[in-house]
């Protein structure tokens, strides 16, 4: 079979072990950070990324030639790189860094991220992140990656649509007020936003089969000292508190006395 | 015995090698010419810093003027930086880049790179941030500088508020990049006295971007803006349609002269558009009124709007967590009880 004369697309998803979504955080009582021995799940918005790289190869069949997932994170990262294998992902790598580990800053995920698609042989046409992680809730990785590639980024992507033969994605982006759309040139890369779920369905459920063909699909493992990536943080946490706590205040019976509170807290029809 | 005598050295010579005055870059956003509310909240963050504060204003050349003429006035303003293109009428994380990468390399006098949360921003900074090689700190809500260490200290929410992180950009941070949560600090006031010096700086044309802008589309209304409104109305899944979010919720917004918000389940069950949801992933408001209609209150929602003064809520459903945190809680059917309100409102 000859190679056809353009290149197929290879497609990155960066996942993230985070707490889940659902589970009310404790913070420790040394104030060091929250409690972490919870429940843990693919941060929601990674699940999009990974929805949508295999929604992309359903709907340009043949012109999606990979989908790998990476993670960096402890030993146990390994479960959510099996949920996204399950899911549709090909292949996945996992940079295992020890259990413990003080947080990963975004800056050095970006750079292990780079040193990772430096490494792949066909290259990376795509690469779709979230928007955020549910745990710190920074939101930069997707733009520092972009500015040390200096490739297009598009984030907070609502949309996306890939014109293969012309190495282009249009995407539509969630912006403050309304929404804009943005022709990208690849290689490119892409945030998610949640609305991909009011858009399409939500991301799906892997099925048992695919959960067990999962467990066949490849997983590369780097070390920190293999990629020469550093991860000591270089922002220093002093603390992790509680928040200030918000106290209910009492239940009115019915609407006359719900307008007589507002009208003594001050509020009247404007 | 010995160590302790070299300390004072050390510390000497730590103070001689690090600047200690910070002078804040303060990226001022506006669109077609009018200035982003939050853009002053983060004029308030910077000034905080106890330094200068340079404005930057970008733009196309028919907005810039109009930007900078208003922004001069702005208390905490020691001067403004104003750059003027065609390329910058669309701006775009690509073109407007390396203008900020060449006001930040080499010998800069900046120390501190501030901006409001917004979405603009927020895909900017970072960008800049790694070609600089330095961390980025998000939607900070206070900010505290030692001079003498070169340190910045911030507090930023974490995990949707659910826990508060305080973080210190330490003097080995040449460059402390971070965004400003609106929320948490007044916005910056114009005054007769002040007159910030301004001046151009050329434009960095960026000529092959790999990226384009194509057309945006911004949701037109006659209500107030929810991200700075006083007083916000917020509808849930209990609304049950589009047709009954509107026609519930609007009359009671409009005779409050409020914002209308919703909650992720009715932003993805379509009742209301995006760019209204509140919470961890939408927008984060305090206003003076938060009302919350038909929303149970989990705590991805509960992060955009817990810091509201006066939360009401207005729930069937008695065990609703959002009473928890309610003010004023009435447990009814909203469809029979938010008429009533407007009407005994307007009484």
């Amino acid at each position: 079979m000859r190679p056809s004369a353009v290149r197929l697309l290879n497609i990155l998803v960066p996942v993230k072990r985070a707490v889940d979504y659902s589970v009310k955080i404790r913070v420790n009582p040394q104030q060091t950070g929250v409690d972490l021995n919870v429940k843990h799940s693919m941060n929601p918005f990674d699940e999009i990324g990974v929805e949508e790289a295999v929604r992309l190869r359903e709907r340009h069949k043949d012109q999606v030639k990979s989908i790998k997932a990476v993670t960096i994170g402890p030993p146990k990262a390994i479960e959510i790189l099996r949920s996204a294998l399950a899911m549709g992902a090909d292949s996945s790598i996992h940079v295992e860094i020890p259990e413990n580990s003080p947080a990963l800053e975004p800056l050095a995920v970006a750079k292990t991220l780079r040193e990772i698609i430096k490494r792949q042989k066909e290259g990376v046409d795509v690469v779709i992140l979230g928007k955020q992680a549910i745990d710190d809730d920074l939101g930069v990785t997707g733009q520092m990656l972009a500015g040390l590639l200096g490739w297009s980024q598009a984030t907070f992507a609502s949309k996306v649509e890939i014109d293969h033969a012309k190495k282009e994605a249009l995407v539509t982006r969630e912006i403050d007020g309304g929404g804009e759309e943005v022709r990208c040139r690849l290689p490119v890369i892409i945030t998610t936003d949640l609305s991909y779920n009011f858009v399409n369905p939500e991301p799906r459920y892997a099925s048992l089969p695919n959960i067990m063909k999962a467990k066949k699909k490849p997983v590369e493992k780097f070390t920190p000292e293999d990629l020469g990536i550093d991860y000591t943080p270089r922002l220093e946490t002093l603390k992790v508190t509680e928040p200030p706590k918000r106290v209910g205040g009492s239940k009115v019976a019915n609407v006359d006395e719900l307008v007589t509170k507002l009208k003594e807290a001050g509020i009247t029809v404007a | 015995m010995l160590r302790r005598s070299i300390f004072p050295t050390r510390a000497l010579s730590r103070s001689y090698a690090t600047t200690t005055h910070p002078h804040a870059l303060v990226f001022l956003e506006h669109r077609q010419g009018v200035l982003d509310s939050g853009s002053l909240s983060a004029l308030t963050a910077a000034e905080q810093l106890g330094g200068k504060v340079t404005g930057l204003v970008v733009g196309a050349p028919e907005h810039v003027q109009g930007v900078v003429e208003k922004a001069r006035k702005l208390k905490g303003l020691t001067s403004i930086l104003h750059s003027a293109s065609s390329q910058y009428a669309e701006p775009l994380p690509e073109t407007v880049s390396p203008l900020l990468e060449k006001l930040l390399s080499g010998s800069t006098p900046f120390t501190h790179i501030v901006s409001s949360t917004s979405s603009f921003a927020k895909s900017l900074l970072p960008r800049v941030a790694a070609k600089l090689d330095v961390p980025s700190v998000s939607d900070v809500t206070s900010v505290a500088h030692d001079a003498s260490s070169n340190s910045t200290t911030f507090t930023r929410p974490i995990y949707a508020g659910n826990a508060i992180a305080t973080v210190r950009a330490p003097s080995s941070i040449p460059l402390k990049f971070f965004t400003v949560r609106g929320t948490a600090f007044t916005a910056a006031q114009a005054q007769d006295s002040s007159q910030a010096e301004a001046s151009s700086i050329e434009p960095v044309e960026v000529s092959d971007s790999p990226t384009e802008h194509i057309k945006s589309t911004f949701t037109k209304s006659d209500r107030p803006d929810l991200g700075v409104a006083g007083r916000v109305v917020s509808g849930g899944r209990a609304l049950k349609h589009a047709e009954t979010f509107a026609s519930t919720l609007y009359p009671l917004a409009d005779a409050l002269g409020a914002a209308v918000g919703a909650s992720r389940a009715a932003v993805d069950a379509g009742y209301a558009d995006n760019s209204l949801q509140v919470g961890q992933t939408g927008k984060v408001v305090a206003p003076e009124l938060y009302m919350a209609v038909g929303i149970s209150g989990a705590i991805q929602h509960l992060a955009g709007m817990k810091d509201s003064k006066l939360i009401v809520a207005i729930n069937k459903d008695p065990d609703a967590p959002i009473f928890q945190v309610a003010d004023i809680g009435l447990q009814a059917d909203l469809f029979e009880a938010v008429p009533e309100l407007v009407e005994k409102l307007k009484a």
